[in-house]
């Protein structure tokens, strides 16, 4: 079971269900498109300083996108000024220990972590979890592939209502061995755009 | 907003740092968007496709050769575009897909429904 990467003694956030650690970084943004970009591109350069590899940061900023992108959506019905978080913790298996070439890419020592967690929050209407699904892909027309394309790019995707107030969307994915293989600060991207 | 400087038979518009340029070519009419293509920039292409199909042109291509990204919204603006296109006898072609843009259509399963081609000159013949 991969542990938070902190050992941080605050007590355990009630926003992010039964993690138990405040996450590393915390971004609040208001529902508003304009700052879909930026979200990404924060959380696809995060990825990428954690160890994840190129492909991979562009499918958990694309996850990040169409998740906000819901919320901001269905969730508040495209009103663009409701808050909604994204929080963002590392994960690491104990005794995991980083590869030589990706602590040098990373020019430091520190141990890269087994997986990303992801947690989408928001303060919009709660539904019933099991209602969140996907348009049948056979059936062509626009709009329906958010759910689909989160869980096609994430490895665990749980949706649920908050404790008082909105949903939570929790997504995990979890780092490939040959992400050490090309990591390379030479060839850092920007991800979530060009 | 249209820019003046261009000649007739093209456009150009541009919605923050998204830009919508069409242009005449060989009875073909070729959209070149340019920049990611999310939720912010979605309601903005599909405005202009719309504007643009209007005028029912035998073939249209949307080239991506200037899209590094695209999201669901993109997708389910190119695909209000076929469904537009196949009610008025108009052949739309996808040219030009990046990478990460070719692999949200895949994940999608659209890859087969659209008529792909690798740029321009090849659209213009498919």
């Amino acid at each position: 079971m991969a542990q938070p990467a902190s050992s941080s003694s605050s007590p355990p956030n009630s926003a992010v269900g039964d993690i138990g650690e405040p996450p590393q970084i915390r971004l609040q943004l208001m529902s508003n498109p304009q700052y879909l970009s930026g979200a990404r591109e924060l959380v696809g350069a995060v990825a990428k300083r954690l160890g994840f590899a190129d492909e991979a940061c562009g499918k958990i900023a694309l996850a990040v996108d169409e998740a906000l992108c819901n919320v901001i959506r269905h969730g508040y019905g495209r009103e663009t000024n409701r808050p909604i978080w994204v929080s963002i913790w590392p994960l690491i298996e104990p005794g995991e220990q980083v590869s030589a070439a990706a602590s040098k890419a990373r020019g430091g020592g520190d141990t890269l972590p087994s997986a990303l967690r992801i947690v989408i929050e928001d303060e919009a209407r709660q539904v019933d979890p099991a209602v969140i699904r996907s348009r049948d892909l056979e059936e062509i027309r626009p709009g329906g592939l958010g759910v689909h394309i989160i869980k096609a790019v994430m490895d665990e995707v749980v949706y649920e209502r908050r404790e008082e107030v909105g949903m939570r969307l929790t997504m995990i994915k979890r780092r490939t061995p040959e992400a050490d293989e090309h990591m390379d600060r030479s060839n850092c991207k920007e991800y979530g755009g060009g | 907003m249209a820019d003046s400087s261009i000649r007739p038979g093209q456009f150009s518009s541009q919605e923050g740092a998204f830009a919508v340029r069409a242009e005449q070519r060989g009875g073909a009419t070729v959209v070149l968007p340019t920049g990611e293509i999310d939720l912010n920039a979605s309601p903005f292409l599909r405005q202009e496709l719309k504007r643009i199909q209007t005028s029912r042109p035998q073939r249209l291509i949307v080239d991506l050769a200037g899209v590094p990204y695209m999201d669901s919204s993109g997708v389910a603006t190119l695909v209000e575009a076929m469904q537009f296109a196949r009610k008025n006898s108009t052949k739309l072609v996808l040219c030009g897909m990046q990478d990460k843009v070719r692999s949200i259509f895949e994940i999608a399963r659209l890859e087969t429904v659209f008529t792909i081609g690798p740029d321009v000159d090849a659209a213009m013949s498919v």
